[in-house]
C-alpha cells in the first residue's frame, strides 16, 4: 500500500490514479468497517460466498425453508424469508445466485430468537435463492426459484 | 439521510415477542447509473443489532441486495409488555441511527 501511495504522489495526478484504483476494486467504500464480513459480501459466485461464510459444503436439508413467491413481479422489493425447525440455530444466511454479489443477508441469532426471519430483497433477475442456516457446527440449506419479471438493479 | 426514525413494532403472544422493523434508508448498490451516466456511490446499511432490554436478540448483516428501505422481522421468545426494544444500525458511510418501542 505505501508503494502505491508514492506511486500516486510522484505521478502528480493523485485523484485520477486513486479513481483508477477504486474502480479496480483496491479501494472501496466499505474498507474501514472491521466487523462486516466483507468477504463474503464482495463475493460473486455461490461457492466464493459460501468459503467466506465458513459453510463449506453445506447439506440440503427439508427442515430448512425459504419462503417467498413464486413469481416476483417487482425485482427491487422481493419478500423473502428464511426458517428452520433445526435446533440451536446460531447462524442464517440469504444468497441470491444470480445477483452480482450472491450474498444479501445473514443474521446472528442468539440462543432464544427463533429461526424465522423475514425481509425483503433485490433481485436482478429469476434466480434460486438459497437459505443457509447454522445450526450447532454444521450448515444447512433450502432453495427456491423466484421468477423475477422485472429486475431490480437499475434496469 | 438518517433523519427519518425506524417504524418498530413489537408484540407479544403466548411468550414470543415478534418484531417488525421498516427503515428508512436509500440502500444503493453502487451498480446503477444516474443521468449523466456517473454511477451513483453505493450506500446501504452493513450491520443492525436489535436488543430486548440489554439483551441483543439478533444481529445483521447486510449486503446490496437488501431493498431501499429496509424491512424486517423476526421473532424471540420471551419479552413483556411495556419492554423495551431497540434497533440500531450503522452504514458505509459511518452513519448509524438507533429507535426504540415498547413491545405491545
Amino acid at each position: 500500500m505505501n508503494n502505491q501511495r508514492r506511486t500516486v504522489l510522484k505521478s502528480g495526478s493523485g485523484a485520477a490514479l486513486l479513481g483508477i484504483l477504486a474502480s479496480a476494486g483496491i479501494i472501496t467504500p466499505g474498507m474501514a468497517l472491521a466487523e462486516w464480513n466483507k468477504a463474503a459480501f464482495d463475493a460473486k459466485s455461490m461457492a466464493d460466498t459460501l468459503k467466506a461464510l465458513g459453510a463449506g459444503t453445506p447439506t440440503e436439508s427439508k427442515d430448512v425453508q425459504v419462503t417467498g413467491p413464486d413469481i416476483a413481479e417487482n425485482g427491487a422489493v422481493v419478500p423473502v424469508g428464511v426458517t428452520s425447525t433445526l435446533p440451536n440455530v446460531t447462524m442464517m444466511a440469504i444468497l441470491i445466485e444470480k445477483n452480482p454479489n450472491a450474498l444479501a443477508a445473514s443474521f446472528t441469532l442468539p440462543e432464544g430468537t427463533e429461526a424465522n426471519v423475514q425481509t425483503r430483497v433485490k433481485m436482478g433477475q429469476t434466480s434460486n435463492v438459497y437459505a443457509l442456516v447454522k445450526s450447532g457446527d454444521k450448515f444447512f440449506m433450502a432453495t427456491k426459484e423466484i421468477k423475477v419479471t422485472l429486475g431490480g438493479c437499475g434496469g | 439521510m438518517a433523519a427519518n426514525p425506524m417504524k418498530i413494532r413489537a408484540s407479544n403472544k403466548d411468550g414470543v415477542t415478534e418484531v417488525k422493523v421498516l427503515i428508512s434508508h436509500e440502500m444503493e448498490t453502487g451498480q446503477r447509473k444516474d443521468a449523466s451516466g456517473a454511477i451513483v456511490p453505493a450506500w446501504f446499511i452493513t450491520e443492525l443489532t436489535a436488543k430486548h432490554n440489554d439483551r441483543v436478540v439478533l444481529g445483521a448483516e447486510f449486503g446490496t441486495a437488501v431493498s431501499k428501505n429496509p424491512y424486517l422481522a423476526f421473532r424471540f421468545k420471551g419479552g413483556a409488555k411495556g419492554d423495551k426494544v431497540t434497533v440500531s444500525w450503522k452504514d458505509n458511510k459511518g452513519e448509524t441511527r438507533t429507535d426504540e418501542a415498547a413491545i405491545a
